[in-house]
């Protein structure tokens, strides 16, 4: 593997992300004219958001017309793994990265864009964030364009196969590590169990999914570091 | 739908969202270097992915035989360290062969 991560490394990288965006994007626009709201408004919510979970669940509060202090915190809650994987990407980008990189590179800390920069093994740098940035923002509003304006053209069964293609890109991305290393199957093992559970027991299901992910993730991750510590040789 | 209600939420949902992508990254600028805490980051990511992905996987199609069948595939070529688009494209092939059939 190369050292100098490239704007090209970056956007070969996003491809895959790019295609699954496209997919989920244009349910979001069929959905989002579904619900009411006019043309303009799916593509820009899409451009802003960057963001499938929040901008589907805003759909039905828009669609109740609630309050802004509900929207807010509905959808920060939603959101609040975002913080989580925030704290992380902020210990893997290079300590001399400018307030305005950090800004920009905080708008895409998308999951799957998270998971693309986390899994890379050589340092990264801004030209490659922003070609790993760019093309799943490009997916992800043109999708929202197709599904607002021409929804109809996708088959049914279709739309609802690639439904599964983005967390199965999560796994090609958590699956490979974890085989490599026993603490990181650990921690996706626990976290899963944990997950798992919480969907199947009477009232923890009542929980929104945003703290589901938060307290599983990282209470396996607690876990983990307290049974295999990390020793600074074999941190890289 | 009332355009300035509209128009108020989408600012609203857009700071809800950034918000929390923003702050953490713009506001630790050093490496942590508390060992238990490195040690949390570095299995964070794993943490919150599998939680992400099970078991909303099984449930991601209209159909969960479907789903579960087009995770066991995504699975196994995970598994084999195939790339992220295999993996993509032959789960959703998995489930649109099993929808087809059923």
């Amino acid at each position: 593997m190369k050292n100098n991560l490239s704007f090209k490394d970056g956007i070969i990288d996003a491809l895959p992300i790019c295609l699954g965006y496209v997919s989920v994007s244009i349910a979001f626009g069929v959905l989002a004219i579904q619900n009411g709201l006019p043309l303009w408004a799916p593509p820009i919510i899409s451009v802003f958001d960057l963001s499938g979970t929040g901008q589907f669940a805003a759909l039905d509060l828009l669609k109740a017309t609630a309050s802004y202090l509900e929207i807010f915190c509905a959808i920060l809650v939603i959101n609040a793994r975002y913080f989580l994987m925030s704290v992380s990407l902020s210990q893997i980008i290079p300590t001399d990265f400018k307030w305005w990189q950090r800004i920009i590179v905080a708008y895409g800390n998308t999951d799957e864009i998270f998971a693309m920069a986390t899994s890379k093994k050589v340092p990264l740098n801004f030209k490659y964030m922003i070609g790993l940035i760019i093309v799943p923002v490009i997916g992800w509003t043109s999708g929202t364009v197709i599904g607002t304006f021409a929804g109809d053209i996708v088959p049914e069964v279709l739309s609802s196969a690639l439904g599964i293609s983005l967390y199965a890109m999560f796994l090609a991305i958590i699956i490979p590590p974890a085989t490599d290393s026993r603490p990181v199957t650990f921690t996706v093992v626990v976290s899963a169990l944990l997950s798992i559970s919480f969907y199947y027991t009477p009232c923890l299901n009542k929980l929104s999914s945003g703290w589901v992910i938060i307290i599983c993730g990282l209470t396996a991750s607690v876990i983990s570091a307290i049974k295999y510590p990390v020793r600074e040789a074999d941190d890289e | 739908m009332n355009k300035s209600y509209l128009v108020i939420a989408i600012i609203t949902m857009t700071l809800a969202t950034y918000v929390p992508r923003m702050l953490p990254i713009a506001v630790i600028k050093s490496k942590i270097n508390n060992a238990f805490l490195k040690s949390i980051l570095v299995y964070m990511p794993y943490g919150v992915l599998s939680a992400m992905i099970f078991p909303a996987i099984f449930y991601s199609t209209g159909n969960t035989t479907a789903g579960i069948f087009g995770s066991v595939v995504a699975l196994f070529l995970s598994y084999k360290k195939r790339s992220l688009l295999t993996v993509a494209v032959a789960s959703v092939l998995a489930v649109l062969l099993l929808e087809v059939v059923i």
